[in-house]
């Protein structure tokens, strides 16, 4: 006889994650925006450090300054600092392996990639310092979706890291930075940019291409086309490099080295992009390791005798109150009060439940692989509360 | 900056905030309420995958506007399609007819010139303004990371492109979004860390980079206080015996007193976070709380009870 599905997946969720972290190189945690998607990160990489030996790096594109604060770190930036293992020992943890903190920074990054790309020095110099190259750099095909995945290509190709845990930009659609570096690609190969570049040469414009030049020209003014088209002559040169970087990093991706988690609440609208992520995932050829659920309420609100019970509660008839008011050193208006409050908040809540249990059982049928994680009452501020969340991520709640 | 101009008595409102934090919800909550006193409404939704239908129970939005209920309408943002209306009104360009696909120029325009997408999306609510075509315009806008590049691209293209037609249409539309009288930005919040957090930071931002007046911040899903003065040290003692309270009621009553032991903490915890989102705004910038809607869905029903809850905080 075969093991019930349902069986299945409660015994591969619990440990799932560990073994998952264990095998892995590259671990890319994407959802919609306030899910818990950085600090969810974070947990999973100090856990991981605790749990394995290796250098673990969690690199984040999230500029929160709470989570340097929470691994001890005064501040990190693009290059990855150390988490001391005295920070370990105050949360009560002895690491096997490192913890490495960076956050990604987008100008610093795309300078970086102008200067290894352009032909020469001097195209680099004249990129950097273009006018519109800040405003341009930061705005077109998804500039920041793809720097965030072509970090995460240098930092893996640099070998020091035995595991990247990595969290994703908030962006509204989920295939942007999943399609970014080949968008990328094709924007370098396009007849597009050959347009934008066009006039800087003076070359002859063709025929087709004059009205767009036209209609521009009145739109933006000539002088600004002419910067404009210096910029993207500039930039072109660095295009064969570009298109086999993206290439590459778009390879590192697809590698079965690396694996998406898929964090959510259960709120029906990050719910709903996570159902949508799942899609383009399995769509894209891209693996799954784990769905996780992240500040669910505890199971035990979907009880039902309780919530008999509380309407009893909130219905109490003055024998009832009159039973227990002596013991509470109360009025029985304000034992009536309180007991109402006690029944309501249980009902509250497990309409609450209620509803993230369907949405639980909806993303289930998608993914064999949830991890539960309880929603926490306290907000997560040091190393230990981290690790907390760790412990439960790993454990499954 | 004092806020001075009501909120409704606006003619144009941005409602941003951190993802998730029920930014659509307040926005067409805030729409169908003026609606409902009286005003006629239009409702904007920035985001093509944007979801402000859904809050209303109606179709997917188009660029061109909808009537949903008497005085309501409603619209997504086409940026194309926008660019396309803003040329044939403004250049009389009887030549966007004749070139062919747009969205090739489209995509030419807006990739080489920086700021145009957010021009021709914040130029088309102007215009609405502008024309007086409605009493309020409600804008469910970008979220908290990018509200203050859209709200401050006039002055970005001000600064960058010397002549041509959009340095010419920039200044009208910076004196609409400048005055007070006609304009405000409304950010929603949730009482939690990193929500509360970047609602400080935004109002910073907005204070310093752009000419926009904060008219509210709106404080959503609060929890309710459980227990009033005295009544919560009555619970801790309920909650020391729970054989007693279920001799009572006749049935285990542990797991009831856990779920109100739950509520208080949660409750607790975002207290503070409130406290620290009351310290770090402007006192005169009005705060509007909304509950925490303990409801089955999150459609229309959701929707005017959002509506009515501001509808109270906004003493109306």
């Amino acid at each position: 006889m075969t093991t019930p599905l349902k069986d299945r997946r409660a015994r591969a969720g619990a440990g799932r994650l560990e073994s998952l972290l264990a095998a892995k190189e590259i671990v890319i945690a994407c959802g919609s925006g306030g899910v818990g998607k950085t600090t969810t990160a974070a947990a999973a990489a100090a856990m991981a450090a605790v749990r394995q030996p290796g250098r673990v790096l969690v690199l984040t594109v999230d500029p929160a300054k709470r989570l340097a604060t929470a691994l001890g770190l005064e501040g990190f930036g693009n290059e990855a600092t150390r988490v001391p293992d005295a920070a370990f020992r105050e949360a009560g943890a002895q690491p096997r392996g490192e913890l490495w903190a960076a956050m990604l920074d987008t100008k610093q990054s795309w300078d970086q990639l102008v200067r290894r790309h352009a032909p020469d020095p001097r195209t680099a110099q004249q990129i950097l310092t273009n006018k519109l190259y800040a405003n341009i750099s930061g705005r077109f095909v998804q500039s920041h979706e793809y720097i965030a995945m072509e970090r995460l290509y240098e930092l893996h190709q640099s070998g020091r890291y035995d595991l990247i845990v990595v969290d994703t930009p908030p962006t509204r659609n989920a295939l942007d930075f999943l399609e970014a570096p080949s968008r990328m690609a094709d924007f370098f190969s396009s007849r597009f940019l050959k347009l934008l570049a066009a006039p800087s040469r003076n070359r002859l414009v063709s025929v087709a291409s004059r009205p767009f030049y036209s209609v521009a020209d009145r739109v933006l003014g000539s002088q600004f086309l002419s910067d404009i088209a210096e910029f993207f002559s500039l930039f072109e040169r660095m295009g064969p490099g570009f298109v086999q970087r993206a290439r590459a990093v778009e390879r590192v991706l697809h590698d079965r080295r690396t694996t998406f988690l898929v964090v959510t609440t259960l709120e029906a609208a990050p719910v709903h992009e996570a159902d949508f992520f799942l899609t383009s995932l399995d769509r894209m050829g891209f693996h799954l390791g784990a769905v996780v659920l992240n500040k669910a309420l505890p199971p035990w609100l979907l009880a039902e005798a309780p919530a008999r019970l509380a309407e009893a509660l909130r219905d109490s008839g003055d024998a009832t109150v009159a039973e227990l008011a002596p013991a509470l050193e109360a009025e029985p208006a304000q034992v009536r009060r309180v007991l109402g409050e006690v029944a309501e908040a249980y009902l509250n809540y497990q309409l609450v439940a209620q509803r993230e249990a369907e949405q639980k059982a909806e993303l289930s049928v998608r993914s064999e692989v949830l991890v539960t994680v309880p929603a926490f009452d306290q907000d997560i501020h040091d190393l230990a509360g981290l690790l907390r969340l760790g412990e439960a991520l790993f454990t499954d709640g | 900056m004092a806020a001075t101009t009501p909120l409704l008595d606006r003619r144009l409102l941005f409602v941003s905030g951190k993802g998730g934090v029920g930014r659509s919800t307040v926005s067409a909550a805030l729409a169908l309420f003026a609606a409902e006193q009286g005003k006629r409404v239009l409702a904007c939704e920035v985001d093509a995958k944007g979801n402000l239908a859904d809050f209303y129970e109606t179709g997917p939005l188009r660029f061109a506007e909808r009537e949903l209920s008497p005085g309501l309408w409603a619209m997504a943002m086409d940026t194309e399609a926008s660019l396309k209306q803003y040329l044939s009104l403004q250049m009389k360009l009887p030549l966007v007819a004749r070139i062919g696909p747009i969205a090739r120029m489209f995509e030419f325009i807006a990739v080489a010139g920086p700021g145009v997408k957010e021009i021709v999306t914040i130029g088309k609510f102007c215009w609405e303004v502008k024309q007086r075509h409605y009493d309020l315009v409600v804008v469910d806008a970008s979220p908290t990371g990018h509200i203050v590049g859209q709200l401050a691209s006039p002055q970005a293209i001000n600064e960058l492109v010397q002549v041509g037609l959009v340095r010419n249409q920039t200044q009208w539309m910076l004196d609409i979004l400048g005055d007070p009288a006609k304009t405000g930005l409304v950010i929603v919040a949730t009482p939690e860390e990193m929500p509360v957090a970047e609602t400080i930071e935004l109002s910073h931002r907005v204070r310093d980079e752009t000419n926009v007046d904060l008219a509210a911040v709106v404080v959503n899903r609060v929890l309710p206080e459980l227990f009033g003065r005295g009544e919560e040290e009555v619970f801790d003692r309920l909650a020391e015996d729970p054989d007693a309270l279920s001799a009572a009621v006749g049935g285990d009553a542990t797991l009831l007193l856990d779920a109100a032991g739950l509520a208080v903490r949660l409750r607790r915890t975002r207290a503070g976070h409130l406290e620290h989102l009351r310290n770090g705004i402007d006192p005169a910038i009005p705060l509007l709380y909304v509950p925490y809607l303990f409801l089955k869905d999150h459609g229309l029903r959701a929707t005017r009870v959002v509506a009515e809850a501001l509808g109270q905080e906004l003493g109306t």
